[in-house]
């Protein structure tokens, strides 16, 4: 197994994430949908729905750890991106850190 | 000990065998069970092959018995196995492959077969009948090749196959012998009337045309008529009738006319064989429909079951097309003559036409075309030759004309008989269906189908049985399903929901799922909209609306696109416009390069692909209030050009759509909501699909509600006539109110009035003068709190940052 190595970037401040909602981050080419739940927890996935038709992920409903998808529903998991039953997918995550009130996001040095 | 079981064997695994089992089954376990089937299936709902062949059903959605029924029940089951004949003597069946089979008791329901004309090239390869699945299978394989098909067979078979073939994206004519199709269950004009209708659907039509002989050398190409003409097609179906299935009883000496011979209880000329269904012939007469097979199964299973039954006497058959969105139905004699009464209604616009026949005041025929409410209870009325009345009369023809309210009055489920037939296919009783309610606590229809039946065939009769259920139950009752919950995270209803947000006085999304006891606490993307929907009617003044809470479109003001990109419509009041406003619009394509400017299906224009962090500048250019083109609420109002400029304009139709939508711009509502006005009753704005549609005459406005031209069409139906100006708009608001307090969530209109009924909402809208002014107050409060979204997100500087603009950073390399 090979470890990746990650670089973290600074993403902004926590009162740039109201809770409930996500923000669109862009980072060069990537597009990082991050999600900030009711509890204070922040995630960060990339920001494409896995669904075969494609679309964006950062407008769907947040409710607990949990994200429906805004174009057709997918019940998508917060924490590994891993789509739920009935459907299957994954959307790709990256990790999100807090110092203070500054947020990072850790991007493998691979992409 | 046990005495040995009888052996009773039935031939023919289809409707009629395994419908008469079933009765069988159900009065007594005296037999041991053979069943042979020469198709590959279980028992399959044959009068759903035209779902099949169209592709809306798989086999298996048709299914009505799957083989564990078989296992469960202990029947043996040998499908795909052809009986050859019967030995009498021996009192066995023979299959094709030699194999006998003992049997005390023989039911005999082989059905029938595909009538083919003997014409040269009727076995020419593409050349198919229409009766089972290996039919319908060779059907769409040829459609996956071919794209011409010819139906010869203007009948209910032929124009059903017609239809699943159009589905399938053939050019189909259907060529028919007689000058008018369905000649044996229509008139003249309601024949003609589903001509035009399945002609606007796709199908060409050739009537009083012979075909002659079908032409190809191994495949068929072509058919060639009694006058010389040739007519191109690579799929030829025959659909001219169907022939008794015969031929077993024929080989085996029994004694057969067109059908296999049988008395009033189903007794064929052998001893111990019995027949019933399409291949059995009663009284001279075979049938070619459902209906009476369970009849005659009835009769059967009772005999067999020792119970002497009342002797079968016949059947009086009633018709219905499947074919989406062509609505036809016919019973009894529905052709007049002199010594007939005709009560007859045609409505062109709305494309309907009702007749019914009587005979010294007797009931003795009926043909609907368009709307098929009144099927049932006319059904009823031709088969017990029922007297017509006053009430009767007008149930039938009186009703919905004006603000009288009353409407069929006579077709209550209270005052039904037990005795009456509700499921004309599986021959259930309104008794029967009450007493398993009752003896079995059942809540649901699907319930009610698995234990008796009734709904499990056509599917005609469901919202009758769901009358019934809600009559049974009464407050109990669910509206269509026991607990017809919200979504997965909790056991509440709509009802309950909004019970508990106005008797507890909760205001928050959070809050109602807390007191309710929500199973998933912060709930999902099903009922936060629905809730937060709920709590801002209930509480309009109060209740703050959760962004949170919505989907995309109304978080966000704008529609979603595929990509990402998102949709803007600026309201423009009734489809009124000026050249400045549009200079305006162009201007501002232009500069945010707008990748497509459309009009749109409700006259407004969308601007399309703009990003959505453009959206708040785009807003603020364009100056204009928001189109609401994504709301749950009101979108547009569609108008025609009314006395303003129209010669034949009788009513400023521009002026009360800019009225209207200056009015009830901003609400929200249960589903999207669409509004037309028209000036005169040609209609031009198309009230008839929207879900509050106005047309103007010299001598003031009709009001018609329910229509929808989207996913499932449905007609408006006429609300009521009003005088005035100021009348039309208190019953608009009264209507809307009253729709925007009981829809549930996502519920259009046109479901809505389907499921509590256009009496109910003419009740408290029209005839109760004191609920309409209080809906009209309450209509008033919600709509002073709307403020113009688009300004909101302009002006709100945090709103604006965090929902709609993205956060850029750099990746350090």
């Amino acid at each position: 197994m090979t470890t990746q190595t990650m670089g973290y970037i600074a993403i902004g401040e926590l009162h740039q994430f109201p809770p409930m909602y996500g923000r669109l981050v862009r980072a060069g080419q990537l597009e990082i949908a991050v999600f900030h739940t009711s509890e204070g927890e922040l995630y960060a996935l990339e920001n494409r729905t896995p669904h075969a038709k494609g679309g964006t992920l950062v407008e769907g409903i947040v409710s607990g750890h949990y994200v429906y998808c805004p174009m057709r529903d997918l019940k998508i998991d917060l924490r590994d991106g891993k789509v739920q039953e009935p459907d299957d997918g994954e959307v790709r995550t990256f990790p999100v850190r807090r110092i203070g009130d500054r947020l990072e996001m850790g991007i493998p040095d691979t992409l | 000990m046990t005495a040995p079981k009888e052996k009773l064997v039935v031939v023919g695994n289809g409707m009629a065998g395994i419908g008469t089992l079933e009765q069988i089954l159900k009065l007594t376990d005296r037999f041991d069970v053979t069943v042979f089937g020469s198709e590959p299936y279980p028992n399959y709902n044959r009068i759903q092959l035209s779902y099949v062949l169209e592709g809306s059903k798989k086999v298996e959605d048709i299914i009505l018995n799957p083989l564990e029924w078989y296992e469960e029940n202990g029947i043996e089951l040998y499908i795909g196995t052809v009986v050859e004949r019967i030995d009498t003597n021996r009192k066995v069946v023979l299959t094709e492959q030699g194999e006998a089979f003992h049997y005390d008791h023989l039911i005999l329901a082989t059905g029938s077969k595909p009538f083919i004309l003997p014409i040269p090239g009727a076995e020419l390869d593409g050349v198919v009948g229409f009766r089972d699945i290996q039919d319908c299978e060779k059907m769409r394989e040829a459609a996956r090749t071919v794209r011409k098909a010819a139906v010869i067979g203007g009948g209910l078979l032929g124009l059903e196959a017609a239809k699943g073939l159009v589905q399938l994206g053939m050019e189909v004519t259907v060529v028919h012998l007689m000058d008018k199709l369905m000649e044996r269950q229509l008139d003249g004009r309601a024949a003609r009337m589903l001509k035009e209708e399945l002609e606007r659907q796709g199908i060409a039509f050739m009537l009083e045309t012979q075909t002659k002989e079908l032409v190809g050398d191994t495949r068929v190409t072509g058919l060639k008529f009694a006058d010389g003409h040739v007519l191109e097609a690579e799929l030829v179906v025959m659909a001219v009738g169907i022939a008794p299935n015969i031929d077993i009883a024929r080989k085996s000496g029994l004694m057969v006319n067109r059908g296999i011979v049988v008395d009033d209880v189903m007794r064929t000329s052998e001893p111990n064989i019995y027949a019933v269904g399409e291949c059995c012939e009663h009284r001279e007469i075979c049938y070619g429909l459902v209906a009476p097979l369970f009849e005659q199964g009835g009769v059967l299973a009772k005999h067999l079951a020792g119970l002497n039954p009342e002797p079968y006497k016949g059947s009086t058959v009633s018709t219905k097309l499947k074919i989406s969105g062509v609505d036809v139905f016919s019973a009894g004699q529905f052709i007049e003559s002199e010594e007939h009464q005709v009560l007859t209604v045609q409505d062109d616009w709305k494309g309907t036409y009702k007749k019914v026949l009587l005979k010294d005041r007797k009931v003795v025929g009926a043909v609907l075309f368009g709307d098929v409410t009144d099927a049932m209870v006319l059904d009823k009325w031709v088969k017990n030759a029922s007297e017509m009345t006053q009430d009767m009369y007008d149930s039938i023809f009186d009703g919905g004309t004006c603000c009288s309210g009353d409407k069929k009055a006579g077709l209550s489920v209270e005052a039904m008989d037990d005795s009456e037939i509700v499921c004309g296919c599986n021959g259930v009783t309104k008794g029967t269906i009450v007493e398993v309610i009752q003896a079995n606590s059942f809540t649901t229809v699907e319930e009610i189908k698995k234990c008796t039946g009734a709904t499990r065939s056509c599917g005609g009769c469901k919202p009758m049985v769901e009358q019934i259920l809600a009559y049974v139950l009464g407050d109990e009752f669910e509206g269509g399903s026991a607990k017809e919950t919200i979504c997965a995270c909790t056991d509440c209803t709509r009802d309950e929901v909004v019970e508990a947000i106005r008797e507890k006085k909760l205001t928050h999304v959070k809050e109602v799922m807390i007191v309710l006891g929500w199973i998933n606490p912060e709930g999902c993307s099903k009922c936060r909209p629905a809730i937060n929907y709920y709590l801002g009617m209930v509480w309009p003044k109060e209740h703050e609306d959760e962004l949170e809470s919505r989907f995309v479109n109304e978080r966000l003001h704008a529609n979603i696109q595929k990509d990402g990109t998102f949709s803007v419509v600026p309201r423009m009041y009734g489809g009124v416009t000026t050249p400045g406003e549009l200079k305006k619009i162009a201007e501002i394509a232009e500069k945010y390069e707008v990748p497509m400017v459309k009009v749109t299906g409700g006259q407004r224009i969308d601007l399309l692909g703009i990003k959505k962090e453009d959206l708040p500048s785009v807003w603020a250019e364009l100056d204009m209030p928001s189109g609401a083109a994504y709301a749950k609420g009101l979108r547009t109002v569609k108008t025609c050009v009314g006395n303003r400029f129209c010669r034949f304009g009788t009513q400023d139709s521009i002026g009360m759509g800019i009225t209207m939508e200056k009015k009830y711009e901003g609400l929200y509502m249960p589903a999207k909501f669409k509004m037309a006005v028209n000036g005169c009753p040609r209609n031009c704005a198309e009230s008839s699909n929207k879900d509050l549609g106005i047309v103007g005459n010299d001598g003031g406005w009709e009001i018609y509600v329910g229509g929808n031209g989207g996913i499932k069409a449905r007609i408006a139906d006429l609300f009521c006539k009003v005088k005035s100006d100021e009348e039309l708009l208190e019953i608009c608001s009264a209507f809307i109110q009253y729709y925007r307090e009981n829809g549930k969530y996502l519920e259009r209109t046109s479901d809505w009035i389907e499921r509590v009924g256009l009496e109910t909402v003419q009740k408290a809208v029209i005839e109760d003068k004191a609920q309409r002014k209080a809906l009209v107050e309450r209509l008033e409060i919600a709509i002073s709190r709307h403020r113009d979204p688009w300004q909101e997100a302009i002006h709100n500087g945090s709103l604006r940052m965090n929902l709609y603009e993205p956060i850029e950073v750099t990746l350090q390399s």
